[in-house]
C-alpha cells in the first residue's frame, strides 16, 4: 500500500479495501517507527488526522469522495492549518497555534484528504539542506550523513521513505525542486500565482509559490488539481478557467522540442549529475522527441539577483515577528527596543538573521538603485531569456542541482557555497515560470558512499504545467527511477 | 528686516469606508479594543492584503474635486518601520507613484473681524493612499503601554500641499477648505475629536526673497484652534532662534496645548531610513478612464462652483458666499430655505436676489448665532429651512416687521413651529392696512398741534418723536416703511 | 564592497536584532562574501530596462467594501506571548513595555 499510486489508493479505498482511519494509521505508525532518524517531521497530531480520517470515511461510505479524500498528506510546516502547530521551521514560532488554515490546507480539506503532520523545513523556508531548522537538519533517506535539500526537504524526505502518501512543498529559489532532487522524488513549482499565498508564512512574497511533492507525475497532478485554484485573498491569486492538470498525461510525445540551455551543462555541473541528466534526454529522444540547444545568457546571474530581491521581501515580511501579538518574546528585557532586539535575536536562528540583515542593507538609504532597482532589472532580463528560449522549444530540461546531496555540515560555514547550490533552479522563480524535478538516476558511488539520486529538471512556459506533467508521466512509464526507495525503512 | 513665513501641509483624512483598506474588518469607531482587529490588522503570519474598492473611489472623487491627476497606474509601497501599533514592521502606503497628483484648491482667507476675505490658490502636491496605525494607550497598565489594533488599516487618503501658505491664518483657512471639501463629497467624516482628519504642519521662515528655511514639521494637530497656535508658536520660536543666531535642524515636533509650545519627538530617532519598496503582495493599482468618469457623475457641486455661482446669480458677496458654503449642510441648508421662499426661483430677477440676501443674513447672522450659543452644529438645528424659509416670506410680504421677525425667530427656536402659527398667536402682523395708518397719522397730527407746527417750521428732528408716537399707538404693529410714507406726506401738510 | 562593523551595527539596528560585537565580526565577514557574489550583477548594463516587480502583468483586484470579518479576539489573544509567567494582554491591549514619544 505505501507504494502505491493516489490513484490505486483513492481505488482501495472505495472499494472499501483499507479504510482512511486504516491507512491514516498506518502511516503514523510508520512515523513514529522511523522519524526519530530522519527527523521529517516537526509535528503529528494523531487525534487530529484521525479525526479528519473518519469524517473521510463517512465521505466515502456516502459515495462523495473526490480523488484525494482519505488520504494522508504531509503539509510542510509553512502552512498554516487551523488547530495546528504551525512553526515555519523557527523558535519564533515554536507555540504558534494557527488560528486559521491557508487557502491550500482548505483546498486539501474541502477534498477530504488527512493532514497526516507538519514536516520540517528550513527556517521561514531560508536553506538549501534543511540545516536551518530550529528542529534541526533533517535526513537524507539515502544516506542519513547527508543532506536532504531544503527548504522542502522534510516533505521530500517523507515521501521518499513513505512517510506520507504525498506531501507539499514551497518553492521560492528551487525549495520544492532541489529537495526532490536530493531525495529522488517528484515536486512542482507551479507558475506564480496558481496556488495561493494566504496562510503560507512568506518568505520572498514576489517568488514564493506553493506546489506538490509526490512519487510520481500522476501523483502530482492530482495533487496540483486540488491545490491550484483562485482565491480572492490573495491579490497574485490568478483568476483562470479551472483546469485537470492530469488531462495530458497519456499523450505521446512526438514532435516535442526539448531546450537544453547550455549555460545548464557548463562548468560547476558535477559529472555523475551531467551524465544522468544526459541519459534522460536520450531516453526522451527514444520516447520521440527532439532536442534544441537553447541559451539563457542572463541566467548566471540569477543568483545575485535573488540574493539581492529574496532577502529584501524577507526583511520586511518577517518585520512582523516582533514578539508584540504571538510568537517568541525575549524573557527578559530592559525598554522596548530592548524587547524588540532580544525577541528577534533569540527567536530567528543564524541564516534568516542574515538574509534579514542583506536585506535591511540593500533597501536601505543610498543603496535602493545600486542593489533592488538593478536587481529587479535583471530580473526582466532573465524572464525575457525563457520569452526568448520558448520560440525556440516547448519545454527546458537541465539538471535541478549541480550536484548530489552534499553532506550535512559541509557547507555550514560558508553560505555563498550553499547559495549556489541553487544556481539552476533560481532563474525559473525569477521568471515566474513553472519548473519541476523528477529522478533521472543516481551518481557515482565512492569511498563507501552509496550513490545518490540525480533530478532532471522541466521548465515550462507560463501555464504550461499539464504539458510538463505530460513529458515527466511518460518518462516514468518508460523508466523506474522514481519507483526506487531508500532501504532499511 | 521682516520675516516670511512657509507652511505646507499634509493631512490625513480617513476615508469613510465600511472596512479597512485591506481587509474586510469593520471600521466603526469606538468599538472594544481589538476586537475590530482581524487577521489582517493584527499581521498574522501568512495573511495577505487585497485593496478595497470603496477606498480608491474615494481616491478617485478627491482627485476629480480638486482638478488633479488621477495616475492610471500607482503603485503601493512598504514603509518599513518598527512600532508597536504598527503590525505588520511596515506601512503600506504610496511613494514615488501615488494615486492622486498635482491638484489645487482654491481657499478664501478671511480679514479677521471683518465680513471681507481674499481668494488664494494652494496648490496639492499628491494625494495617496495609506493604512492608518493602531493606538497606543498610555493608561494603567503596570508601566506598559497598551496596543489597540482596531484602527489598524483603516484607509488614509493623505494629502500633501505645496508650501504655498504664508500665514497661520492661511493655514487654518486652507484646512477648514480640505475639510469642507472632504465632507462634501462624503470622503470622510472629517470628526476631528475622532481623529479623522489630522494636519501635520511644515512650518519654516525665511527673509521674503530667499529660499526656503530649513522646516521642521509639526505633527497631530487635531483642531484648527491647536494648528493656528502651533504654527504661530512655531514660527515666533525659529524667527527668535534665527535672530539669535541661531539655526535651524530638520525635525519633528510635538505641540502641546496645555503648554501653547512645541517639543521635539523622542521616537524618531531612525525615522530616515524606512527602506520604502514597491510591496509585492499587491498589484499595480490601474484606474480606467471609464472608472474616473463614472465617479464624476457621483459628484455633487463643488463648493468653489456654488460660491461663485451665489455671487454671480444671486448678487450676494464673495464673503457671504464663502460662508455659506464653508459646510455642505450650511448650503443646503441655505438652498432649501431659498426654495421654501420661492417655489419657482428667477434667480435673475431683482426679487430673487433680495430674497437670497435676507436667507443669507438670517443663516450668516442670527441662526449661526444661536448655533454658537447653543454649542450645536448645523444638522441640530431646530428651526427647518421650511420653517426659515416661512417666516423669511412673511418678513417680505410685510407681514411682520424686522423686529416682529427677532421675535418669531426666538419662538421658533425655542418652542418650534411655523411662523405664520406663531404670528397669530403673538399676535405680531403688522398694519398695513393704509386707512388704518392714515385714521392714526390724523389722530397724532391733530393732538400735537405745537409739535406739527415746529416741525413744519424746519425742526426735522422731530419726525422720530412723530414715528415714535404712531408706533405707539399701532402697539409696534405699523408697517414701518408705509408709516414713514403717511407721515412724511401728511407732516409735510 | 567594503563592509565596516560600523556598518553592520546600523542594519543590525535598523533590523531591530541584538548582536554581540563578536557576533558583528562574524557578520560582517559572511555579508562582504555575499556582497562580492552580488557585485557581479552591478556590472550589467540595464539602461532603458523597466524593473519588474512581479511574474505577471496584471493589475490590482479590488475587493468590495463590505463587513466580512467577525470579532476573534479571544483566539487571536490567546496566541499572545508570556513575560515572567502572565500573558501580555489587558484589558483586550497588547502589552508593550512603555512607549514614549
Amino acid at each position: 500500500m505505501i507504494n502505491a499510486s493516489l490513484k490505486q489508493i483513492s481505488a482501495h479505498l472505495a472499494a472499501k479495501k483499507i479504510s482512511s482511519v486504516e491507512l491514516t494509521q498506518l502511516y503514523l505508525d510508520r512515523i513514529a517507527a522511523f522519524n526519530s532518524r530522519l527527523n521529517a517531521y516537526i509535528t503529528v497530531n494523531p487525534e487530529m488526522s484521525l479525526a479528519q480520517a473518519r469524517e473521510a470515511d463517512f465521505r466515502i461510505a456516502a459515495g462523495k469522495a473526490e480523488a484525494l479524500t482519505g488520504i494522508p498528506i504531509a503539509q510542510k510546516d509553512i502552512f498554516c492549518a487551523k488547530g495546528w502547530r504551525t512553526t515555519c521551521g523557527s523558535k519564533m514560532l515554536e507555540n504558534f497555534i494557527s488560528p486559521y488554515d491557508a487557502h491550500v490546507i482548505g483546498q486539501f480539506n474541502n477534498a477530504g484528504a488527512v493532514n497526516l503532520g507538519k514536516t520540517n523545513m528550513d527556517e521561514f523556508a531560508m536553506g538549501s539542506s534543511n540545516e536551518t531548522s530550529y528542529f534541526g537538519a533533517v535526513k537524507n533517506p539515502w544516506d542519513r550523513n547527508a543532506v536532504p535539500g531544503g527548504s522542502s526537504g522534510g516533505s521530500a524526505c517523507a515521501v521518499a521513505t513513505r512517510l506520507c502518501a504525498a506531501a507539499t512543498g514551497t518553492d521560492t529559489g528551487g525549495s520544492i525542486r532541489q529537495p526532490a532532487a536530493l531525495c529522488g522524488i517528484s515536486g512542482l513549482k507551479p507558475t506564480y500565482g496558481v496556488c495561493s499565498r494566504y496562510g503560507m508564512i512568506a518568505f520572498a512574497s514576489s517568488l514564493d509559490q506553493a506546489g506538490p511533492m509526490a512519487h510520481s507525475a500522476e501523483d502530482l497532478a492530482l495533487l496540483l488539481n486540488v491545490m491550484a485554484g483562485f482565491d480572492e485573498r490573495d491579490s497574485t491569486s490568478l483568476q483562470r478557467e479551472k483546469e485537470d492538470y492530469a488531462r495530458d498525461l497519456t499523450k505521446p510525445l512526438n514532435g516535442l522540442r526539448i531546450g537544453l540551455p547550455k549555460e545548464f551543462f557548463a562548468e560547476g555541473l558535477s559529472n555523475d549529475v551531467a551524465q544522468a541528466v544526459e541519459a534522460a534526454i536520450a531516453e526522451y529522444k527514444k520516447l520521440g522527441a527532439s532536442v534544441v540547444e537553447i541559451s539563457l545568457p542572463n541566467s548566471r546571474l540569477s543568483v545575485p539577483v535573488y540574493y539581492v530581491l529574496a532577502p529584501a521581501e524577507a526583511s520586511s515580511n518577517l518585520s512582523r515577528f516582533d514578539g508584540v501579538r504571538y510568537g517568541h518574546r525575549a524573557p527578559d528585557y530592559t525598554d522596548l527596543a530592548d524587547m524588540y532586539e532580544k525577541s528577534r535575536a533569540q527567536g530567528f536562528g543564524a541564516e534568516v538573521k542574515r538574509r534579514i540583515m542583506i536585506g535591511t542593507y540593500v533597501l536601505s538609504h543610498g543603496y535602493y538603485d545600486a542593489y533592488y532597482l538593478q536587481a529587479q532589472k535583471i530580473r526582466r532580463l532573465i524572464a525575457q531569456d525563457f520569452t526568448e528560449a520558448f520560440r525556440q522549444c516547448d519545454i527546458i530540461m537541465g539538471p535541478t542541482s549541480p550536484s548530489t546531496a552534499f553532506k550535512l555540515g559541509e557547507k555550514g560555514d560558508d553560505p555563498v557555497q550553499m547559495y549556489l547550490s541553487d544556481i539552476y533552479t533560481i532563474a525559473v522563480n525569477l521568471a515566474g515560470l513553472p519548473g519541476m524535478s523528477i529522478p533521472c538516476g543516481f551518481g557515482a558511488a565512492n569511498n563507501g558512499n552509496p550513490g545518490m539520486p540525480v533530478g532532471l529538471q522541466i521548465i515550462g512556459n507560463y501555464f504550461d504545467e499539464a504539458r510538463m506533467l505530460n513529458a515527466a508521466h511518460q518518462y516514468q512509464l518508460a523508466t523506474d527511477w522514481h519507483n526506487r526507495v531508500p532501504q532499511g525503512l | 528686516m521682516t520675516w516670511e513665513i512657509v507652511i505646507g501641509l499634509e493631512v490625513h483624512t480617513q476615508l469613510s469606508t465600511n472596512t479597512k483598506i485591506f481587509s474586510g474588518a469593520s471600521t466603526a469607531f469606538g468599538a472594544e479594543p481589538n476586537t475590530q482587529a482581524d487577521a489582517v490588522s493584527i499581521a498574522l503570519p501568512g495573511v495577505l492584503p487585497v485593496l478595497n474598492k470603496g477606498a480608491v473611489e474615494r481616491a478617485i472623487k478627491f482627485g476629480l474635486a480638486t482638478g488633479a491627476h488621477i495616475a492610471p497606474r500607482s503603485v503601493f509601497a512598504r514603509k518599513n518601520y518598527f512600532y508597536p501599533d504598527l503590525p505588520k514592521g511596515y506601512q503600506i502606503s504610496q511613494f514615488d507613484l501615488p494615486v492622486v497628483g498635482n491638484g489645487q484648491l482654491i481657499i478664501l482667507v478671511p480679514a479677521s473681524g471683518t465680513r471681507q476675505a481674499y481668494e488664494k490658490a494652494v496648490r496639492i502636491t499628491r494625494a495617496h493612499l495609506e493604512e492608518d496605525a493602531g493606538k497606543s494607550m498610555h493608561g494603567d497598565f503596570h508601566g506598559m503601554t497598551g496596543i489597540d489594533l482596531n484602527r489598524a488599516g483603516t484607509p488614509l487618503l493623505e494629502i500633501v500641499s505645496e508650501p504655498d501658505m504664508r500665514s497661520a491664518a492661511e493655514a487654518v483657512a486652507y484646512a477648514k477648505a480640505l475639510h469642507t471639501l472632504v465632507r462634501w463629497i462624503g470622503i470622510c467624516d472629517g470628526n476631528m475629536q475622532e481623529g479623522s482628519f489630522r494636519c501635520d504642519a511644515n512650518v519654516s521662515v525665511r527673509r521674503p526673497g530667499e529660499p526656503l528655511g530649513t522646516r521642521r514639521e509639526i505633527k497631530n494637530l487635531n483642531s484648527f484652534r491647536f494648528l493656528e497656535q502651533a504654527i504661530n508658536y512655531e514660527a515666533q520660536w525659529q524667527i527668535g532662534t534665527l535672530e539669535n543666531g541661531g539655526a535651524i535642524h530638520q525635525a519633528t515636533v510635538l505641540f502641546d496645548p496645555d503648554k501653547g509650545e512645541t517639543r521635539m519627538m523622542r521616537s524618531k530617532e531612525d525615522a530616515h531610513d524606512y527602506r520604502y519598496f514597491p510591496d509585492p503582495d499587491l498589484l499595480p493599482l490601474d484606474i480606467s478612464d471609464e472608472w474616473k468618469e463614472q465617479v464624476r457623475t457621483t459628484l455633487p457641486e463643488l463648493p468653489q462652483a456654488k460660491q461663485a455661482r451665489y455671487v454671480s446669480e444671486l448678487g450676494l458677496s464673495i464673503y457671504d458666499a464663502g460662508v455659506l458654503t464653508a459646510s455642505c449642510e450650511m448650503a443646503d441648508f441655505f438652498e432649501t430655505t431659498l426654495a421654501a421662499l420661492s417655489p419657482n426661483p428667477s434667480p435673475a430677477s431683482g426679487r430673487g436676489e433680495q430674497s437670497a440676501k435676507i436667507c443669507a443674513n438670517w443663516l450668516i447672522g442670527e441662526v449661526s448665532a444661536q448655533l454658537n450659543r447653543d454649542n450645536l452644529d448645523m444638522a441640530q438645528c431646530p428651526i427647518t429651512p421650511q420653517q426659515l424659509g416661512g417666516m423669511i416670506r412673511r418678513i417680505a410680504d410685510g407681514t411682520i416687521s424686522n423686529s416682529g421677525a427677532k421675535e418669531v425667530f426666538r419662538a421658533m427656536w425655542t418652542e418650534g413651529g411655523d411662523a405664520d402659527a406663531i404670528i397669530e398667536a403673538k399676535g405680531l402682523k403688522q398694519v398695513s392696512d393704509s386707512g388704518a395708518i392714515e385714521a392714526l397719522v390724523d389722530e397724532i397730527i391733530a393732538a400735537n398741534a405745537d409739535k406739527v407746527a415746529e416741525y413744519r417750521s424746519g425742526k426735522d428732528k422731530l419726525f422720530g418723536f412723530f414715528v415714535g408716537l404712531a408706533m405707539k399707538a399701532s402697539k409696534g404693529k405699523a408697517n414701518p416703511a408705509q408709516l414713514n410714507e403717511v407721515l412724511k406726506r401728511k407732516l409735510s401738510g | 564592497m567594503f563592509l565596516a562593523n560600523a556598518d553592520v551595527r546600523k542594519v543590525a539596528r535598523l533590523a531591530r536584532l541584538a548582536m554581540s560585537e563578536a557576533e558583528i565580526e562574524t557578520a560582517r565577514a559572511q555579508l562582504s562574501g555575499i556582497f562580492a557574489l552580488i557585485a557581479e550583477m552591478q556590472a550589467v548594463d540595464t539602461r532603458g530596462i523597466a524593473p519588474m516587480s512581479h511574474a505577471q502583468d496584471v493589475s490590482q483586484r479590488l475587493r468590495e467594501d463590505a463587513v466580512t470579518e467577525t470579532n476573534q479576539r479571544e483566539l487571536f489573544q490567546s496566541l499572545a506571548p508570556q513575560y515572567k509567567g502572565s500573558p501580555q494582554v489587558e484589558a483586550g491591549l497588547y502589552l508593550v513595555p512603555q512607549v514614549i514619544e
